[in-house]
Formats: structure tokens, C-alpha cells, sequence
């Protein structure tokens, strides 16, 4: 089923997370960091950072936090299981760390489809920001696959 | 201090993506979607076997930036998923300067497979010294 053009411009409620020491060391494990800027808070302040630093993708993961994100593709009807990741931007206003509790806010830019139909694709910019402060921007494409029209 | 200019190039090496870091990632990423973690619930829509999250490899090519330069340095950062990387794959990350413009660096990025798959083509922009140009 052709997802509706009307999806654009309409915006997710936002939410907002802190960033963990816990996670972020958790996150740095599962990735194969050896940086201990990542995970050892004495190192991080030699360095010069306040606290553990947010590593360049993490925001992406602090979003799925999102308690109401299979919201989304429920409203829609689509299975999780159908979609797949087209790309991901990252635009870096400042950086965040360990203890900033971050608030996201998500809008959908474009919606097209190609081959037919098969492939549908989302586009959606996810605004990060700290007290109100612009921390980044998050583009991220989504593809819809159509086990039907494939067919 | 690192310092860029064109034709600079670093690589790093995956580990090999067992189930297990799989499993670690989704856990740690908060991306529970099961095509990643769960074999019965790939077969259930006809999927072989579970693939790799992109963003793991965009964590691995995000390694190499922070290697390369202090994070505060990276301006944007972006990636194209063009292909799935199948569990047990060896992803190899590059990047290459591809010029210095304005105190910008532009870096073109690649992740592939050793049977030569790219899996992710990407581009970042990070300040060329550590003085920021702002």
C-alpha cells in the first residue's frame, strides 16, 4: 500500500533521554572501542571533556529509546521486519556527554518510491537538542519493502 | 596534533561479526528489531539468516574518525547502506582525504566486505587542524 505524501512535514511528539555511563560503556564494548576516552572518565577529562563523550552515532541509538517509537510504523502498518536502513546523517552542533539529558524531535522530510512501487522510501530529520541548545541533526532514510509488489 | 591534507588515508579492521556481537550491539544500541538477532523470525518472512545492523558499521567507521581526529573536530558525517553485511562478515573501514578546502577536510569513507561488497559508502567533514575554523 503507497505510503501517503501527507506524511510530510508531520512530526513525532518528542521525547528526551539522558545519556548513561553504563549504556555509553555498554555501547563501547559492543562496537570494539578501545579508546578509553569512551569509557574511563579520567581519561575522557584528560582529554578535556566534562564527562564521557556521546561517540558520533550513539544519538541515533538514544532516539530508539523513544518509549512510543514502534508507534511510527504501526500507524502506518508496516512490519519492522520489511524495512530497511537506506542511510544516516549526522550534522554536529556541539558535543554531549554522559549525565546531558537530550530531547528529540522528529519530522518527516520526503516520501518517494521506486521500482514500482517495491521499494518505498521515508526521510526523516531528527532534531537533538540540550536546554534547548542545538546539539545535532539527524537524517536518517528509511526503506519500505513490498513483499507484494516483488512479487 | 593531527593535521589533514589530501590523499591522507587510515584503515581499521572489524572484528568478526559473530551472533554474539550481534546480540551485544542490539542490546547496547537499543535496536531490538529481530532480523538481527532472532533466526526464526528472519524465516518467518523468508529472510535466510539474520544481517548486521548498519549502524554497527557506521559505529566501526565512526572508530576511525575518532582515531584519526578528537571527535570535536567531526562537522557532519554521513553514510549510504548499499548492501546487507551477513553475520560472521570481516568488514574492513577506510577513509581518504579527498581535499582541504576553507580548514574543511572532506573524507570520503568505505566499509567492505574481504570479497570486496562495499557495504556502506559515506563522506565527513572534519576541521583539518585542531584550531577550529569557527
Amino acid at each position: 500500500m503507497p505510503i501517503d505524501p501527507a506524511l510530510i512535514g508531520t512530526r513525532t511528539p518528542e521525547h528526551s533521554v539522558q545519556a548513561e555511563r553504563g549504556r555509553l560503556r555498554f555501547f563501547a564494548r559492543a562496537i570494539g572501542q578501545t579508546d578509553t576516552v569512551y569509557t574511563d572518565l579520567e581519561a575522557a577529562k584528560t582529554a578535556g571533556h566534562r564527562d564521557l563523550p556521546v561517540p558520533p552515532t550513539f544519538l541515533f541509538c538514544l532516539d530508539m529509546d523513544n518509549p512510543d517509537r514502534g508507534r511510527f510504523l504501526d500507524d502506518l502498518g508496516i512490519d519492522v521486519r520489511t524495512i530497511l536502513h537506506g542511510g544516516q546523517e549526522f550534522t554536529y552542533h556541539a558535543q554531549a556527554y554522559a549525565g546531558d539529558t537530550l530531547t528529540f524531535v522528529t519530522e518527516v522530510e520526503d516520501v518517494y518510491a521506486k521500482k514500482g512501487g517495491a521499494l518505498e522510501f521515508i526521510v526523516r530529520d531528527t532534531h537533538v537538542t540540550r536546554d534547548g541548545e542545538p546539539i545535532a541533526t539527524l537524517t536518517g532514510t528509511l526503506v519500505v519493502r513490498d513483499p507484494k509488489a516483488a512479487k | 596534533m593531527t593535521t589533514l591534507s589530501p590523499g591522507d588515508f587510515l584503515l581499521i579492521e572489524a572484528p568478526r561479526i559473530t551472533r554474539s556481537t550481534l546480540a551485544l550491539y542490539a542490546g547496547a544500541s537499543g535496536d531490538h528489531n529481530p532480523v538481527h538477532i532472532d533466526t526464526d523470525a528472519c524465516a518467518a518472512v523468508g529472510i535466510p539468516d539474520v544481517f548486521a545492523h548498519g549502524m554497527l558499521s557506521m559505529a566501526y567507521l565512526g572508530r576511525l574518525l575518532t582515531d584519526w581526529v578528537p571527535q570535536g573536530r567531526i562537522r557532519s558525517y554521513g553514510v549510504r547502506f548499499s548492501a546487507i553485511t551477513p553475520v560472521n562478515a570481516t568488514p574492513v573501514c577506510r577513509g581518504t582525504v579527498t581535499r582541504v578546502e576553507d580548514g574543511l577536510a572532506h573524507l570520503d569513507l568505505t566499509v567492505s566486505l574481504p570479497d570486496g561488497t562495499a557495504t556502506l559508502q559515506g563522506s565527513a567533514v572534519v576541521t583539518a587542524t585542531d584550531w577550529p575554523t569557527q
